[in-house]
């Protein structure tokens, strides 16, 4: 079996690691299995090997659903120029740490 | 002027029964790891290529620990040449190595590759099991970090064992040829010879015939899962703890140690 029909016949999966400092799982890049056992088998052996992580999360590809980057324009742009959506406008007590 | 030797029969110190069963465990990881890294970019696919470098390099990575404490016996010493990690593992000949035959053989397939670390793997997670307690402190910490990672080669090999004996008739059809072709060097896993007697009897070294069965009943349980039958008791091959190789490990060894012998103690 050569790479191809390998590429045909096993799905691909997103990975995504949660670091021990982190809090939130990240997308780290994607990979070919069988299922979602030997997929996070294999993202143990290609995405943890310099200690990225402490949990594994896999999903098949096929069921992101992604936004069109033809729509970037109408969804993104229009927040470009609306800096009162940041809470950069209160004056913080001086009390108040951690934020 | 010689230090005090209450092993007074064994000279040279690299002959103590210790040092010897050291090398035993060492070499059976060094040179499973360096069958292992011969797939590094040849595997089936990426992930897998990875995976089994992974494994190799926690091999190697076991049989320098080990390497290292037989150095440091050997060097306590002044009989003998000094002893390093590198002249255990790149200047002895094939009869000095102490692997065990399994350890030897050629990758093959897929299947030969993942069924002989199936075993190996099984049968180094009793050893060290038993190691992580027995009387030497040093290898009670050596086997106690290597179990983590036998831990994972076994769950790994095992799950690749099920995938292929259930898998399609021809990964199946390939199991049972590795299974035919690996079987007869299992027995010498559970067959002490002197050196491991003497570390029996003294508390350091596994008492390998107390494992047979454990092992057996894994190799069973997961044999079961991937529709393989377990063969029956037939004639087993032994030597390799012994240093008594098959041919194959003359030219694995001419591959392996061929830098340090050409070119010793270079660096980069």
């Amino acid at each position: 079996m050569n790479t191809r029909d390998i590429e045909q016949s096993w799905p691909l999966w997103e990975v995504f690691i949660r670091s021990k400092q982190g809090l939130d799982h990240k997308h780290v890049g994607s990979l070919h299995a069988a299922d979602a056992h030997m997929a996070i088998e294999n993202a143990r052996d290609v995405y943890t090997r310099r200690m990225e992580g402490v949990s594994i999360w896999v999903v098949e590809s096929q069921h992101i659903h992604a936004s069109n980057p033809d729509d970037a324009g109408s969804l993104y742009d229009p927040a470009n120029d609306k800096v009162y959506r940041h809470p950069t406008f209160y004056n913080l007590p001086d009390e108040l740490t951690h934020m | 002027m010689m230090q005090t030797d209450n092993n007074t029969q064994h000279t040279n110190p690299i002959h103590r029964p210790l040092v010897q069963y050291i090398l035993h465990l060492a070499d059976t990881a060094l040179i499973l790891g360096h069958r292992n890294s011969e797939w590094c970019g040849h595997g089936p696919v990426l992930e897998q290529d990875i995976a089994i470098s992974n494994i190799a390099l926690d091999m190697v990575g076991q049989a320098r620990m080990l390497y290292q404490y037989a150095a440091e016996i050997v060097n306590t010493t002044n009989v003998g040449t000094a002893a390093t990690e590198d002249t255990l593992a790149y200047l002895r000949d094939a009869t000095a190595f102490k692997n065990l035959l399994l350890a030897e053989q050629q990758n093959g397939d897929w299947a030969v590759t993942i069924l002989r670390q199936f075993f190996c793997s099984t049968w180094q997670y009793y050893v060290y099991t038993q190691l992580a307690e027995c009387k030497d402190a040093r290898l009670t910490e050596i086997a106690a970090k290597a179990l983590k990672e036998v831990t994972y080669h076994i769950k790994w090999s095992a799950e690749w064992v099920i995938r292929l004996g259930d898998g399609t008739e021809e990964s199946h059809q390939r199991l049972v040829q590795a299974l035919e072709l690996l079987w007869p060097f299992t027995g010498e896993m559970f067959i002490p010879v002197a050196y491991e007697k003497e570390g029996i009897a003294e508390g350091w070294a596994a008492h390998i015939q107390s494992l047979q069965q454990p092992w057996l009943q894994k190799i069973t349980e997961i044999f079961q899962e991937a529709c393989i039958t377990v063969p029956e008791r037939q004639w087993q091959q032994t030597g390799g703890k012994t240093g008594i190789h098959t041919e194959l490990l003359g030219f694995l060894l001419a591959e392996m140690q061929f830098l340090q012998r050409a070119y010793p103690d270079s660096e980069w």
